[in-house]
């Protein structure tokens, strides 16, 4: 059972995504080369990239999570889905807050509808939506069941979300390295190998922060329940 | 066999109800035109609105009346009970789904073709010559919007939030059809021919196709305990 | 009272049913057997779990934990097979108010697949004594006719179990009168009747076995044989002390 085994690991994995975050900052600042044309403030790149990549993963577990959940009835899984869900509206807004960053240092605009950063905003409101229907439920049973069909709903639209936004500015699909800002179809291995690193850290990072969170949660749900528990043979 | 009948007979019950009480359409009626006169205000200075913002306008109005048809739907279910009544009945839980979807299509469909004619009138818009176009476009989209809003508005009414949840949940799921109804409705209405949009009907297509069949396989979970 | 006899097998046996919310037990392992042709009171105070024990064997809520077997299927896998011979009555009318009388049968009669479905509302509706009203939408109706149109509803399909919620809340003699009348008369050797209720006396009244619920389970147990209500007030606040 997968949070069980990252619990297990969870001082391993903190241990570890601390090093290679270290290794990758220190690779951004040193080993990879400043980009021709946009200078220093590319380098949000190396942020920007490997968190919404991360986002894509925790929202994949997320839609993994709810399938299980309905098909098992197994409350672990959707303490798992919930802790992605939670994580991946985390990661989520740190895409949301270095896109604008990056793009008003590039070409001087905050926001310009690009269709990813628009993707992702609208990711960011289907998940956080999810978070508000399951607190406002009304049992804990209800917050599952229905958060399992919002993941599996908000999932499914990814695809259908980003031909929309993408076709409705026009554009076809590009390149895969081409990503926002980075022209053309290949990278400097330098960056290639900055930004593999970078994906590899931030996905340790994400495993580890899952692995805490998992317990955790478990335990606040321990907690209502006790609380909940002592007023009902209060009465 | 059942099946049909179990549908049949819940949709001639949401008409009949509605026949009865007439709020759903009345509310949903007035409510857009409101937008409507708002929206005119909002888009345009002195006289009117762009032409290339009416398809915008169209949507706008009917998404949001449509959160209100939603809404009070499966509102009037759970105060009755009726969601209960129907789960404890041998019946097919995806007869129920499909039961309440269509009900909520031709309430959506009937407040639409209302609301097209008042918009050709009040922004002074041609329609007649695109009708049939127009009324596949809306088809389309209402029947993604409606797939996907029937399956959330019975969550949302169960929830704490009720009424408040289901745009929350619904808008940002439902941004692929507003998008490509909105994109295929102003083709339509600048006199293209369909043919020229046929990489959106598909994707319009495309999403009914997917949420229908999403949201039949998870209804159960939905309604049952 | 003389009842006919009893086949052997019986139509609900439930062992170690368990409800949790959460954290709250509503139901702490329920063990139940109703045979065809009993009638089944049971008592208890608020928050003892009635309501969710007839929910849970109505299939409307699942068991957390626990078997149980309606007409020889599992539940909750075959909740969906034994439904059509399971009539309802909750706190919650589940009737349309803004439909008549007949309306809601019809409606429910589709749903339940009943033959004949115009003449079994007409003699259903005679039965519950509304036949006057059959055509007056649910919400001109006074509680005690709402009530007798839900066990209408509940009847339809001829169901084998009926499970009655606290039917006697917010009645009036009238009503309750009525009620029990009716109650009486359905009364039949296939047919298996679970009441659970508040008020000792009607719960006496037509019951052949009577058990007390407290904190989730059933506390006692007996056949209600020729008691009466104040050997049964005595007991009742005996079991229901320690709570």
């Amino acid at each position: 059972m997968i949070s069980r085994a990252l619990e297990g690991w969870s001082r391993g994995l903190a241990a570890a995504a601390a090093v290679l975050m270290v290794l990758a900052v220190l690779a951004v600042a040193l080993y990879a080369p400043i980009e021709r044309e946009q200078g220093l403030p590319q380098k949000i790149f190396y942020l920007h990239v490997p968190s919404a990549w991360v986002m894509f993963l925790a929202f994949f577990f997320v839609f993994i999570g709810s399938v299980r959940y309905l098909w098992k009835k197994d409350p672990a899984w959707d303490t798992f889905a919930y802790c992605c869900a939670e994580l991946g509206v985390l990661f989520c807004t740190l895409v949301l807050a270095t896109g604008p960053v990056w793009g008003k240092a590039t070409w001087g605009a905050w926001w310009t509808w690009d269709p990813r950063l628009t993707l992702t905003l609208i990711l960011w409101l289907i998940y956080s939506g999810y978070l508000i229907l399951r607190a406002s439920a009304a049992s804990e049973e209800q917050a599952a069941r229905f958060g399992a069909v919002l993941g599996i709903v908000g999932f499914a639209d990814v695809p259908l979300i980003h031909f929309s936004v993408l076709w409705w500015r026009g554009m076809h699909p590009a390149p895969v390295i081409g990503l926002g800002g980075v022209q053309g179809g290949g990278l400097h291995p330098a960056m290639l190998y900055t930004l593999l690193l970078s994906l590899v850290a931030f996905t340790a990072l994400f495993l580890s922060l899952l692995g805490l969170r998992i317990p955790l949660r478990r335990a606040e749900m321990e907690m209502r329940d006790v609380r909940r528990l002592s007023t009902f043979t209060q009465t | 066999m059942k099946f049909l009948l179990t549908t049949g007979a819940i949709v001639r019950k949401d008409i009949l109800l509605e026949f009865r009480t007439k709020e759903l359409l009345v509310s949903m009626l007035l409510f857009a035109l409101l937008i409507l006169v708002i929206l005119n205000f909002a888009l345009g200075t002195g006289s009117a609105p762009a032409e290339g913002a009416l398809p915008g306008v169209l949507w706008v109005t009917f998404t949001f009346a449509g959160v209100l048809g939603l809404n009070r739907s499966f509102l009037t279910e759970h105060e009755s009970g009726g969601l209960h009544g129907m789960v404890l009945a041998p019946v097919d839980c995806e007869a129920i789904y499909l039961g309440k979807m269509l009900a909520n299509f031709i309430f959506m469909g009937v407040a639409e073709a209302i609301v097209l004619p008042i918009f050709a009138v009040l922004f002074n818009f041609p329609i007649l010559g695109r009708l049939p176009a127009l009324l596949m476009v809306l088809a389309l989209g209402n029947l993604g919007f409606t797939a996907v809003g029937t399956l959330l508005s019975a969550m949302a009414a169960s929830s704490r939030m009720r009424e408040v949840l289901l745009p929350i949940i619904l808008f940002p799921t439902a941004i692929p059809v507003i998008v490509g109804a909105v994109n295929v409705t102003g083709r339509v209405l600048a006199g293209e021919p369909l043919a020229h949009s046929v990489p959106w009907l598909k994707l319009l297509g495309a999403y009914d196709t997917i949420f229908l069949v999403v949201a039949i396989l998870v209804f159960g979970y939905v309604i049952e305990e | 009272m003389v009842h006919p006899t009893v086949s052997d097998q019986p139509i609900i046996a439930a062992r170690g049913l368990r409800k949790v919310f959460g954290s709250v037990v509503a139901l702490d392992g329920v063990n139940l057997e109703l045979r065809p042709g009993e009638f089944l009171t049971i008592f208890g105070p608020n928050g003892a779990g009635k309501t969710t024990l007839v929910r849970v064997l109505s299939t409307l809520t699942r068991p957390s934990a626990g078997t149980l077997t309606i007409l020889g299927v599992d539940i909750p896998k075959g909740s969906h097979a034994v439904r059509s011979q399971i009539g309802f009555i909750s706190h919650q009318a589940l009737l349309y108010p803004n439909l008549t009388a007949r309306e809601n049968l019809a409606f429910y009669g589709v749903l339940y697949g009943v033959p004949n479905l115009c003449e079994r509302v007409t003699e259903l509706l005679q039965q519950v004594d509304l036949a006057g009203f059959s055509d007056r939408t649910v919400k001109t109706f006074s509680h005690g006719m709402v009530q007798r149109l839900a066990i209408a509803r509940a009847l339809l399909h001829r169901p084998r179990i009926l499970l009655l919620d606290e039917p006697y809340a917010g009645l009036d003699q009238h009503a309750a009168r009525l009620l029990r009348g009716l109650l009486a008369g359905l009364r039949s050797p296939e047919r298996a009747i679970i009441m659970t209720t508040h008020n000792i006396a009607r719960g006496l009244e037509l019951c052949d076995r009577m058990a007390i619920q407290v904190g989730g389970h059933i506390v006692h147990e007996a056949p209600a044989g020729g008691i009466d209500s104040t050997q049964f007030e005595e007991l009742y606040l005996r079991f229901t002390a320690k709570g």
